[in-house]
């Protein structure tokens, strides 16, 4: 019965891309700033709503799309100034707690903003399927996948060729060093959160036409694009991609073979087994820090 | 709310006593409905209909010459909060019915109570166990899903279809659906080729369609509540499957047709009369009516009125008029009275209530829609 198997891979490909980059807004808040920003989904979510909130203002789609993300990159830099930073010097973990209260008070925000209602944007380019090797593949998929590389690959360019990019490498190798010549850490933190909202919403965005959006629907992409930055290795932004993409595949044949019941359980199980096996990977210390 | 019941309630206490000669007495109903919680997109129209229909029916001189009352109170979509509300309805208001609970759930929860304390319940919510077997004091507006899929086969078999595929949601209302549609296809001459479940919260049913597509059926029926029927229909047009796909009633909003965009083109569901109020046929008795409450509600709450409130509409009317019928507010009075219903016009259908039936509908409840072009449109069976 491997009838389906093509069509999972797709569907698998296209989820898996999106936690991936969902990963990689992780992975650039904990390599500037050692916390995990668990109002990441929370970014992804107002990726998708604000995507919709724009276009029935009357705003053209690209706009819209653009509109949300530069916003939740404004509400990314908003969080780090006014949340993290006053905590300067404060263990780690105590800004992690923050961060679950940010997500807790954004989704409130987005409820009583946008309503209750689960909503649809339009796909991109149409919903006429193309036929490939025995898959019908959705034209938003592809838009999801060039998304995906385009971003990484526009975080590469800007990490290996742009002093920012190489300052905020310095801050994650070593923030002493690193202020020490002369590069300012809050702005690179304020930084990383700015284009960590950027990333999610753009993920967000590009997802809402293929599983509709809501103002709950981020606590668990957030989960998800966690699972996927630990499974590829944390702190590192390919790694997170890499684990995206492993993670949809695994849900995707998991639900076409065994019982889309558990669809969400298996991205779990697998953040679980490796927290059993390596639960330093989290914050690089063999602490018993508990959030 | 609550507070405002309670201090209303101790008002009313006060005024008792301090002047025993007041003007006619209210006559008072309790409702319990989910105005908040996971059922709220029920409760919350059902609670605004209620109101203003109590509203229009004291401006036009009140109930045997006396103001109608309603207390109506909140169970939070939640068991024991349904329990809780519909103790203080009997002990502390002393209603004379009540209206609701909401959900399947609550009102299984609370029917005993009502029954014990010998007051009828008149539940908003669809599940067949309220009112099979009988129990003298619980009698439900909501249309039964019987009803909604025997609507589907009689369309499907007019279609010459012979073999049926399956698509329900794991959740109470795709579940009790899934029985009906799995005791009611096989019983109708029908094949059952698939039988496919996804989960409310599900973004992909590529899995489920694919699966079902290759059981080659004539038709596939979805059974779930937004978003997900939403999902089915964009997967079904992704993965380029030309079966017809029926939905069930849970999905008869503008909402869905949203929700779905162009995958929804095509698409039949069993709907009530409400959701295409305009579109009916001048010679429909139940036009005028159904146009008339659609038109206040829209004006009033600025939201597009639904199936659901028509069901707080229908709870609220039915009490009224048994209670006008029996020339009396005492419950047993209410209950003898509704039992005696025949043949009145409500928002959800002609309601015929009798000792061995108090579901009170018809099959006539729902007519067949398709979606063309983001709109519906009756088709006949």
């Amino acid at each position: 019965m491997l009838a389906g198997a093509p069509q999972y891979l797709v569907s698998g490909l296209t989820q898996g891309a999106a936690y991936g980059l969902i990963g990689l807004g992780f992975t650039m808040i904990f390599n500037t700033t050692g916390i995990i920003n668990f109002a990441q989904g929370e970014f992804v979510m107002l990726g998708g709503m604000l995507s919709v909130a724009f276009l029935g203002l009357g705003l053209p789609l690209p706009v819209a799309v653009l509109a949300a993300c530069l916003a939740t990159a404004v509400v990314g830099a908003l969080m780090e100034r006014l949340t993290i930073r006053p905590l300067a010097g404060a263990p780690a973990i105590n800004a992690v707690i923050i961060t679950i209260g940010v997500s807790i008070l954004l989704r409130g925000g987005a409820m009583l903003a946008f309503g209750k209602d689960t909503v649809a944007l339009p796909a991109f380019s149409g919903v006429k399927p193309i036929l490939a090797l025995g898959a019908a593949i959705q034209p938003q998929s592809l838009w999801v996948l060039a998304v995906t590389l385009a971003l990484l690959a526009a975080l590469k360019l800007y990490f290996s060729a742009t002093i920012q990019g190489k300052a905020m490498l310095a801050c994650a190798c070593q923030k002493k060093a690193a202020s020490l010549v002369g590069i300012s850490v809050a702005r690179m933190a304020l930084l990383s959160f700015g284009i960590s909202g950027l990333i999610g919403a753009a993920a967000g965005a590009i997802l809402a036409p293929i599983t509709m959006t809501a103002y709950d629907v981020g606590m668990m992409l957030g989960l998800k694009g966690f699972a996927a930055c630990i499974l590829g290795g944390l702190g590192s932004p390919f790694g997170a991609a890499a684990g995206g993409l492993v993670l949809g595949v695994l849900e995707a044949f998991g639900a076409g073979y065994v019982s889309s019941g558990y669809k969400d359980a298996f991205a779990f199980i697998v953040l679980l087994l490796l927290l059993f096996v390596k639960p330093s990977g989290l914050f690089g210390k063999a602490g018993v820090d508990r959030v | 709310m609550r507070l405002h019941a309670f201090f209303c309630a101790l008002a009313a206490l006060f005024a008792l006593s301090a002047s025993p000669a007041q003007a006619a007495d209210p006559v008072r109903l309790g409702a319990v409905l989910s105005v908040t919680g996971p059922a709220s997109f029920l409760g919350e129209p059902e609670k605004n209909t209620i109101q203003m229909e109590v509203d229009k029916i004291n401006a036009a001189g009140g109930v045997l010459g006396r103001p109608l009352e309603v207390v109506i109170l909140d169970d939070e979509t939640g068991v024991n909060k349904a329990v809780l509300a519909t103790d203080r309805l009997l002990k502390k208001e002393r209603v004379s019915a009540i209206l609701g609970p909401t959900t399947s759930g609550n009102s299984l929860a609370v029917m005993g109570k009502a029954a014990a304390a010998k007051v009828p319940l008149i539940s908003c919510s669809a599940a067949e166990k309220i009112t099979k077997p009988v129990n003298p004091y619980s009698f439900k507006v909501a249309p039964s899903d019987r009803l909604a899929v025997a609507r589907i086969l009689a369309h499907a078999k007019k279609q010459g279809y012979k073999k049926l595929a399956i698509l329900t949601v794991s959740d109470g209302f795709g579940q009790a659906g899934r029985e009906v549609l799995k005791e009611l296809v096989p019983a109708d001459g029908f094949e059952l080729v698939a039988d496919e479940v996804f989960g409310p919260k599900d973004t992909d049913m590529t899995a489920q369609l694919t699966k079902i597509a290759g059981a080659s059926p004539d038709a596939i029926i979805c059974w779930g509540t937004n978003p997900g029927p939403a999902v089915v229909a964009k997967n079904r047009v992704q993965l380029g499957i030309k079966t017809p796909l029926y939905m069930s009633h849970g999905v008869a909003s503008k909402k869905f047709i949203e929700l779905a965009g162009e995958a929804a083109e095509g698409i039949l569901l069993p709907a009530g009369k409400i959701t295409v109020a305009e579109k009916l046929p001048d010679a429909d008795p139940e036009k005028a009516q159904l146009v008339a409450y659609a038109k206040a509600y829209e004006e009033k709450y600025h939201a597009p009125v639904s199936t659901f409130g028509g069901h707080g509409y229908d709870s609220l009317h039915l009490a009224v008029k048994a209670i006008e019928a029996a020339g009396s507010d005492k419950p047993q009075a209410i209950r003898d009275a509704l039992e005696k219903t025949k043949n009145f016009p409500g928002i959800g259908g002609i309601f015929t209530y009798s000792p061995t039936d108090h579901a009170g509908l018809g099959p006539d409840a729902f007519i067949m829609l398709r979606i063309e072009k983001g709109d519906w449109v009756i088709v006949g069976d």
